[in-house]
């Protein structure tokens, strides 16, 4: 079976390259956990004015180790003059809460601790249901970073080191010779594709499963939804890149024109990716985003790593990132055939 | 006698640049046949275009009365390109075995053939080695092993001894003069080298994408008055001007 020599082979030649390997699957958890130390820094202790608050209500947010300082009127202003991380009034007894929301993981302990007091003292015999409207200074309450940003890291992680490792291996083949003469033996370029996606691929799915688990027992990245969702997302994602980078090493000449892709194809992704809201954008910017493989992968891990949705919310998503994988495999036959006619 | 290669009005141009222009000539069973002249000559591009890789502008290339490029005909062609095409990161051994796979062997004549070929070549010893370690010589070995290792009745070797030692350049040559005599292969064989040059059966002359002349060895020779194929070669040369 000539497809299985090759996978084999390709294997082998992974294998031995221990520097690659490291790349492929430490780099990854190595800038995932940066990135994590970055966005879940030490949040400081909170501090919250309060503007008529009663007695118990700042006694139960003291208890959970919120500083409150009393003021006779605040407004905007008072939180961003003081540095406050809030601002809690009622008035006319309804609550109401201001965030400042610079960290927005500071504003979401915050809210948070904000809603279990008035929860607590709900449940007292003389407490009733306390409505809090809340409102942010900067930003609004989906901005929570390394909860959105995370399942955007993964499947990006995925993505980038998939695809360079993918394309500068066939990349290599080609500089080497041994693609040309692997054309002077019988095989078909339809098997050599089927290896080196099936070779590559295991690759990437050992990839995946290393970079999904880490995140996940380490970084106490939290799944809401279906772990293997996340994993069924990433390998779709996997495909993708594979048959990406494949597709564009035929276009490079050198390793070094392999990496002149990472800013021209790899980049753009990350800014499509759903790190920054795609939403708010120009129309044509939308489109352009719609035409990004990432920008499926990170709305579908965003379903279900964050909303906890389960499959049917991301059908569409993975069949968007089948489809992508569909076209590049079949433009590398058709790029493939200007080497021989078979 | 059979026609191995039957070539016909092939051309071939790079771009601007013409490299092939109307080439014909034929090439008969269980011959060796020589294809000398100096390198940007056209000489790989003539042997790649008989392989099947690079295709043709114009004209028509048959091997064994097959047209190429033909995916069975593969199975029938051993190549051996002027740059060593090899794993480095894996052995000997295992890039024997990867390319012998690629044909349809069965596992034992398989690992007879690996022996065989390597024993050719007198790399016995260093298969176990991985190809990085090797020598200039010792790759163009193994790939003279690869292009052997699954019996081909065409033998197609782009400068197959550069680089390699009096000793193991004679002792590849004697192989194959037995490969065609003992198991009729035919051998067509690039080389600048004119002592090389002198062992074949046929040789054409190729310079500026033209054959200036073929013939035997002796024939040419005599058609030019000279004593040694590098002075037929010259004199070839100057006729063109």
């Amino acid at each position: 079976m000539r497809i299985l020599a090759i996978v084999k082979r390709i294997i082998k030649q992974l294998l031995r390259d221990r520097r690659t390997l490291a790349l492929l699957f430490f780099a990854p958890l190595i800038i995932l956990t940066l990135m994590y130390f970055f966005f879940n820094g030490e949040t400081e202790e909170l501090v919250l004015g309060t503007v008529n608050v009663d007695v118990w209500f700042t006694a139960a947010l003291e208890e959970s180790g919120v500083h409150v300082i009393p003021y006779e009127e605040a407004n905007r202003e008072t939180v961003i003059n003081n540095e406050l991380d809030g601002l809690l009034m009622v008035a006319n007894g309804e609550m109401s809460l201001i965030l400042l929301n610079e960290e927005p993981s500071a504003s979401k302990v915050l809210s948070a601790q904000v809603r279990t007091a008035a929860m607590r003292l709900a449940a007292e015999p003389e407490g009733r249901p306390q409505e809090i409207t809340a409102q942010y200074i900067y930003g609004n309450e989906d901005t929570a970073f390394f909860d959105v940003l995370s399942p955007v890291l993964i499947g990006f992680f995925v993505f980038f080191f998939v695809f360079l490792i993918s394309g500068i291996g066939l990349l290599k083949e080609r500089t080497s010779g041994t693609l040309e003469r692997l054309m002077a033996t019988p095989i078909r370029k339809g098997e050599l594709l089927a290896a080196y996606l099936a070779g590559f691929g295991l690759f990437a799915v050992v990839q995946t499963i290393i970079v999904v688990a880490f995140s996940i027992l380490v970084l106490d990245v939290v799944v809401a939804g279906s772990v293997w969702h996340v994993i069924m997302i990433n390998l779709s994602l996997a495909l993708v890149a594979l048959s990406l980078g494949i597709l564009l090493s035929t276009f490079a000449a050198t390793e070094f024109q392999m990496v002149q892709f990472i800013p021209l194809v790899v980049v753009p992704q990350i800014f499509f990716a759903g790190i920054f809201p795609v939403e708010g954008l120009a129309d044509w910017l939308q489109a352009i985003a719609k035409a990004m493989p990432i920008y499926y992968a990170a709305e579908a891990l965003k379903a279900v790593m964050y909303k906890g949705l389960g499959f049917d919310a991301i059908k569409g998503e993975l069949a968007a990132l089948l489809a992508f994988a569909a076209v590049f495999i079949t433009l590398n036959l058709l790029v493939l055939k200007s080497h021989r006619s078979l | 006698m059979e026609q191995a290669v039957e070539i016909e009005g092939v051309s071939k141009s790079f771009g601007k640049k013409q490299v092939l222009s109307d080439i014909s000539f034929l090439i008969g069973e269980g011959m060796i046949y020589g294809l000398i002249g100096p390198s940007g000559s056209g000489k790989t591009t003539l042997i790649k275009m008989i392989v099947g890789i690079t295709a043709p502008d114009a004209g028509a290339i048959r091997v064994f009365g097959v047209n190429v490029p033909n995916l069975e005909l593969l199975e029938k062609v051993g190549y051996m390109a002027q740059a060593d095409a090899l794993y480095t990161e894996l052995t000997g051994k295992e890039n024997l075995d990867f390319f012998a796979s690629l044909y349809p062997l069965k596992s034992g004549a398989r690992k007879k053939r690996i022996a065989y070929a390597a024993g050719i070549v007198n790399l016995t010893a260093e298969l176990g080695k991985r190809v990085s370690a090797y020598s200039g010589g010792m790759k163009r070995r193994l790939s003279l092993a690869i292009a052997l290792v699954h019996n081909p009745k065409l033998l197609i070797l782009d400068e197959p001894t550069v680089g390699m030692d009096p000793e193991l350049r004679l002792s590849v040559w004697t192989e194959l003069l037995h490969l065609k005599k003992e198991h009729e292969k035919t051998i067509i064989i690039t080389t600048h080298v004119m002592d090389e040059a002198e062992r074949c059966d046929i040789v054409s002359l190729v310079r500026e994408g033209r054959i200036l002349a073929t013939g035997t060895p002796a024939e040419l020779k005599q058609a030019y008055g000279a004593k040694d194929l590098e002075e037929v070669f010259l004199k070839a040369g100057r006729e063109l001007r």
